[in-house]
């Protein structure tokens, strides 16, 4: 075991020089530069030119990124141009938020998903398993910054349930923390949770055909315990992966959510980063989510082998 | 990713059984019927009796559904209607090209890194990796902004962006088909490749990409609308469905009816995809006979 | 007065009032998320917004533009024009507790003028040296006579900085701004929150009634909205005009509103590359047909619902410098056609870049259709805003449709936009005596010889039409019914001074 993660962390280097490259000449190529755009209405040619300057955005690009790269390995990983803040502590900043909302997000895909799925293939066939076909694929169906907005509307502005936008800190008030996350949440982790159940039920599916749940069946064991203790744990083993895998669309996801939401995260920081070609920014954001999903993938590959004995050997 | 999780292997031949599946399945029916109508709908654009999409009235700004204006009018005064039929056809586009392309990348690469292992694999399997590590959204926005926004830039960003899950795809079908008793015994009485991949390898890859290009245009067509939403997707005063709710959020109060007709095409379309993606890989699970 | 006891009462009220609205927070939510904090740094419009309440000025304007005292109580300028002698106002203290003095003053303009990062620059340019006469007056000493000086000293270059801060934290001042205004910065998280905290030594406290501000960018109009109405904020900037019919029917919002200093037009490439080189850009008939072919009450009625103000010259036509020679001009299609007839052209076709923003492509649409009927055909072309601004400044544009957030002085409306050479003019555009009028008026303090200059300018301007204007904005803001005291202003900043939340 020790020797296949230490493998996987050897692979993970060269793909994370090979995505912070990509990334970094990209953004290169991209029309515009960090002094012009955000200039905003302060033109004058003259201090742009020497800002530009200042901030080695005339030199080569191979020479920029080489500057990039060493002071990132020394845990360096510049500053914002717009606001002349370190990078560092940006994600230190936002990273817990984004984290915060999808472990929630992810708590609200499992909480529904999973029994759903469940329920849903041991009832194959009968209204149950449409009924919540259905509402899963409407959950799919649904574009994630409709549904918030609608929500935004009718919990918030007309209910005036939960606040309709913002980000308080778990650690400043752990209830409003919740309350303001609550919705961001529901929004993001309902595309989720139907993804989830439709995994489940088709690995439920597979399980209770399988021979050892007919054995157990056979055994007289209960159905709850044939359920839950022989069919769902073995169904989990690919339902694992996705959730994982499910992890980083979740980043990707947040991205609009927090746009919607305007919360202060990850997502919001990227997009602004990206139109403001706060190009260190962007760069450290993206260095961050990749070494976030290859650790996730590790993750699933650990979880799979302790779920999964045969794999063990592979 | 969605049908990689659970591959499905089949001999070639059942496939007159998956097509009466199908037809038993009433929810992959109604799929089929939601689909067909709205392509049908963009196809007949051209030829349909309705009012120029582009053409604008200052004295019908905003107006809720009325005889003259079955669906209202927009923001600028356009008749809905006929913006929501000539944005059927741009979001049906999006979803279907973006699509073909990740299929007509991603296939080949994952054939290839199935079938030669090695350096190959490696370098397209970290190179999918790279992709899947870099957000949708942030690449998405990256090509908006480097090859302009429009609907077709947003549509090679899509594909893209769709195309690990094609690669990874095809990559472990190949490699399960190959370790096949009948494909190992053809390679040892001295098939060609080619011939093997084509007899072999394609027809078992066909079903599980048919399925997850499915649910695929389904993902397309909201990230269509959602690059719309973020202002990079199709451009006026061309409609689409994404860029109409993009333009409705700002009236959400004045103008209900301006989202709420994009909103629901949207849902209906992509459930539809869903439904018939589903129903496909209902009905060609073998392990579900 | 005619009942003392009810009058009496109502001042006991209002103290009591005033103390109660003294524990209360102010939240208010802005169209986006300021730049660096730093005023001789910063760049965008929102980023004024905060200044207003942390950074006090040398002096300020008063809703209707004239310029009073605000750190100075008093100003004169010499014979030649080339001195402007400030005293200062005694007893005032950053809120680090360094005393504001000539000194100070002085440090302030140059690192304005010297510091690397400084985008205040060209701003005070004019000023060669100051001379610190006393602690309580200071002189400016300019190379040649500056009308845009006192303008200047009532935005970002008049904003006074604690030298001792500035002195400290040199180029990262911006995380840790230290000023002389009524708030002190207390906290910030980008694009989620901006903390100002009462600062207790400043030196008009009585009319400062909250503890605390709190700035939240919130870009979604809608969005931002709705945090109004369920409560999440106090108050809100830009409230769209397509949603001020309906704020104004809930009782428990109220509005404000002032028409901006700034303008929103089409800025058309006449010489920066050959990109010009078509018939928008070459022929002033064109441009002429297309500014007639533009309905401007309709585009305003169709897109802002009416609440904006149509317009045709760079200061709105409620401004003292409008030049009422040019007056807004009806639509006339058959004119236009006759014009671009004249021009040699029975149907043109130009290109036009806009941002992506929905309200921008709303506006761009109806011109488009406007244009049509009038045989101009326009294509639009969506660019993303850095993309666009790069586009702009290199040539590569047709025409494009451009905003300015206004500045006080005329002159920072026009010059730096059709002045040959001058740091905004994208589209190249150059007329001799448009330089020349436009530098004259400069150097003048008088406003009628300035009107003079600005309005021989015009006379060409609106002959040649390197911008065609198309409207003022309108600066609305809505918030809680409960907030008293607030005062519009046309720079679009929120003083809060004599502002209070009532329980």
């Amino acid at each position: 075991m020790f020797e296949f993660i230490l493998r996987r962390l050897l692979i993970a280097i060269p793909t994370i020089l090979l995505i912070s490259m990509f990334v970094f000449g990209m953004q290169k190529l991209l029309p515009g530069d960090p002094v012009l755009a955000m200039a905003g209405e302060e033109r004058d040619p003259a201090t742009i030119e020497m800002l530009r300057e200042k901030y080695h955005l005339n030199d080569p690009i191979p020479q920029q990124y080489l500057y990039w790269i060493t002071s990132a390995a020394r845990g360096d990983l510049g500053i914002s141009l717009r606001t002349q803040e370190p990078v560092t502590d940006l994600i230190g900043q936002k990273l817990p938020v984004t984290i915060q909302l999808a472990v929630m997000a992810l708590i609200v895909a499992l909480v529904i998903g999973i029994p759903a799925g469940v329920l849903s293939a041991y009832k194959k066939n009968t209204w149950i398993d449409w009924l919540s076909n259905i509402v899963a694929l409407s959950g799919l169906s649904i574009p994630n910054f409709w549904l918030g907005i609608m929500l935004i509307l009718l919990v918030s502005v007309r209910l005036g349930w939960l606040p309709a936008s913002g980000y308080v800190s778990p650690w400043e008030d752990p209830l409003r923390s919740f309350q303001t996350m609550l919705m961001p949440a529901v929004v993001l982790g309902t595309g989720l949770a139907a993804a989830l159940m439709r995994h489940t039920r088709s690995a439920m599916l597979g399980v209770l055909k399988s021979d050892y749940v007919r054995t157990a069946r056979a055994k007289g064991l209960s159905e709850r315990v044939v359920l839950i203790k022989h069919a769902l744990r073995n169904a989990l083993v690919p339902v694992v992966t996705v959730a994982t895998l499910i992890f980083g669309e979740l980043l990707g996801g947040a991205v609009l959510t927090e746009q919607i939401f305007t919360i202060p995260g990850f997502g919001k920081l990227v997009v602004d980063a990206v139109f403001s070609r706060d190009y260190a920014v962007v760069q450290g954001i993206v260095l961050c989510t990749a070494i976030a999903f290859i650790a996730m993938n590790l993750l699933a590959d650990i979880a799979y082998r302790l779920l999964n004995p045969r794999m063990r050997n592979q | 990713m969605t049908a990689a999780a659970d591959p499905v292997l089949l001999p070639p031949r059942s496939r007159s059984r998956a097509w009466a599946k199908l037809r038993a399945n009433p929810a992959a029916l109604l799929g089929a019927v939601l689909v067909l109508f709205f392509v049908l709908v963009a196809l007949a654009a051209p030829i349909l009796p309705i009012d120029d999409p582009t053409k604008t009235s200052w004295t019908a700004v905003r107006k809720a559904p009325s005889a003259a204006h079955w669906l209202g009018t927009d923001e600028i005064g356009r008749d809905l209607l006929s913006r929501m039929i000539w944005g059927a056809r741009a979001s049906l586009m999006a979803g279907v090209v973006s699509v073909a392309i990740a299929v007509a990348i991603g296939v080949p690469l994952g054939v290839l890194a199935g079938y030669l292992r090695g350096w190959t694999d490696a370098a397209i399997s970290r190179m999918t990796e790279a992709l899947l590590a870099a957000p949708f959204l942030i690449l998405a926005i990256a090509l908006a902004a480097f090859l302009g926004p429009s609907l077709s830039n947003a549509m090679i960003a899509i594909g893209l962006s769709a195309m690990p899950v094609f690669i990874r795809l095809s990559r472990a079908q190949t490699m399960d088909v190959l370790t096949e008793d009948y494909v190992e015994s053809a390679h040892a009485i001295g098939v060609p490749p080619l011939a093997l991949l084509w007899r072999y390898v394609l027809p078992n890859i066909f079903p599980p990409i048919l399925v997850q290009a499915t649910l695929t245009v389904a993902t397309a067509i909201i990230a269509e609308a959602s690059l719309s939403f973020l202002g990079l997707g199709q451009q006026p005063p061309a409609p689409s469905w994404g860029s109409m709710l993009n333009t409705a959020k700002n009236f959400l109060e004045q103008a209900p009816w301006m989202a709420m007709w994009p909103g629901l095409a949207i849902f209906l379309v992509v459930l539809g995809f869903n439904l018939v993606g589903d129903g496909l890989r209902d009905a060609l699970d073998p392990r579900d006979i | 007065m005619k009942n003392p006891g009810k009058t009496l009462a109502l001042a006991a009220a209002m103290a009591m009032m005033a103390h109660f609205a003294h524990a209360t927070d102010l939240r208010i939510g802005l169209q986006e998320d300021p730049d660096v904090l730093d005023p001789d740094q910063s760049r965008t419009f929102v980023g004024r917004i905060v200044y207003a309440s942390m950074c006090d000025k040398l002096v300020d304007i008063t809703p209707d533009l004239k310029i009073v005292p605000m750190l100075a109580t008093g100003w004169k300028w010499s014979d030649d024009g080339k001195a402007l002698t400030m005293t200062l106002r005694d007893g005032v203290t950053f809120q680090d507790g360094t005393p504001f003095d000539a000194e100070a003053v002085k440090y302030n303009i140059e690192r304005s003028k010297t510091f690397e990062l400084s985008r205040r620059k060209s701003e005070v340019k004019s000023i060669e040296s100051v001379d610190v006469v006393d602690p309580h007056t200071v002189t400016f000493n300019l190379a040649a006579p500056d009308a845009t000086l006192l303008a200047q000293f009532a935005d970002r270059s008049g904003m006074m900085l604690s030298p001792t801060a500035a002195e400290k934290e040199g180029a990262d001042f911006g995380l840790h701004p230290v000023c002389a205004g009524p708030f002190k910065f207390a906290e910030r998280v980008q694009q989620d929150k901006i903390v100002l905290e009462k600062y207790d030594g400043y030196y008009d406290a009585d009319k400062i009634h909250f503890d605390k501000v709190i700035f939240r960018p919130i870009p979604d109009t809608t969005v931002r909205l709705a945090n109004l109405r369920a409560g999440d904020l106090d108050m809100i900037e830009r409230l769209a005009p397509t949603d001020l019919a309906s704020v104004k029917a809930d009782d428990k919002l109220a509005t404000a509103s002032a028409v901006s200093i700034g303008y929103q037009g089409i800025t058309i490439n006449t010489a920066n590359t050959d990109r010009a080189k078509n018939p928008l850009g070459e022929s002033k008939l064109v441009r002429q047909a297309l500014s007639l072919a533009i309905d401007r009450d309709a585009l305003n009625q169709v897109v802002f619902n009416g609440a904006f103000a149509p317009g045709n010259q760079p200061f709105p036509p409620t401004s003292p410098w409008y030049d009422k020679d040019f007056p807004l001009q009806p639509r006339d299609v058959e004119k236009a056609k006759a014009l671009l007839k004249e021009a040699g052209y029975d149907k043109v076709s130009v290109e036009m870049q806009t941002s992506p923003s929905p309200q921008t492509q709303q506006v761009a649409q109806v011109i488009q259709a406007m244009a049509a009927e009038a045989g101009i055909d326009i294509k639009i072309v969506t660019k993303e805003f850095a993309t666009m601004l790069k586009d702009q400044t290199a040539g590569d544009f047709q025409s494009t449709q451009v905003g300015w957030s206004g500045r006080v002085d005329p002159d920072g409306n026009i010059y730096g936009f059709v002045v040959t050479g001058a740091g905004l003019n994208d589209g190249h555009y150059s007329n001799p005596e448009v330089d020349k009028a436009l530098s004259d008026a400069r150097l003048s303090t008088d406003p009628e010889t300035r009107k003079k200059s600005y309005d021989a300018a015009q006379a060409i301007l609106m002959d040649e039409l390197p911008i065609i204007y198309l409207y003022h904005p309108v600066w609305l803001w809505a918030y809680s019914a409960k907030l008293k005291g607030y005062t519009p202003y046309a720079d679009g900043m929120i003083r809060l001074q004599n502002v209070s939340l009532e329980n």
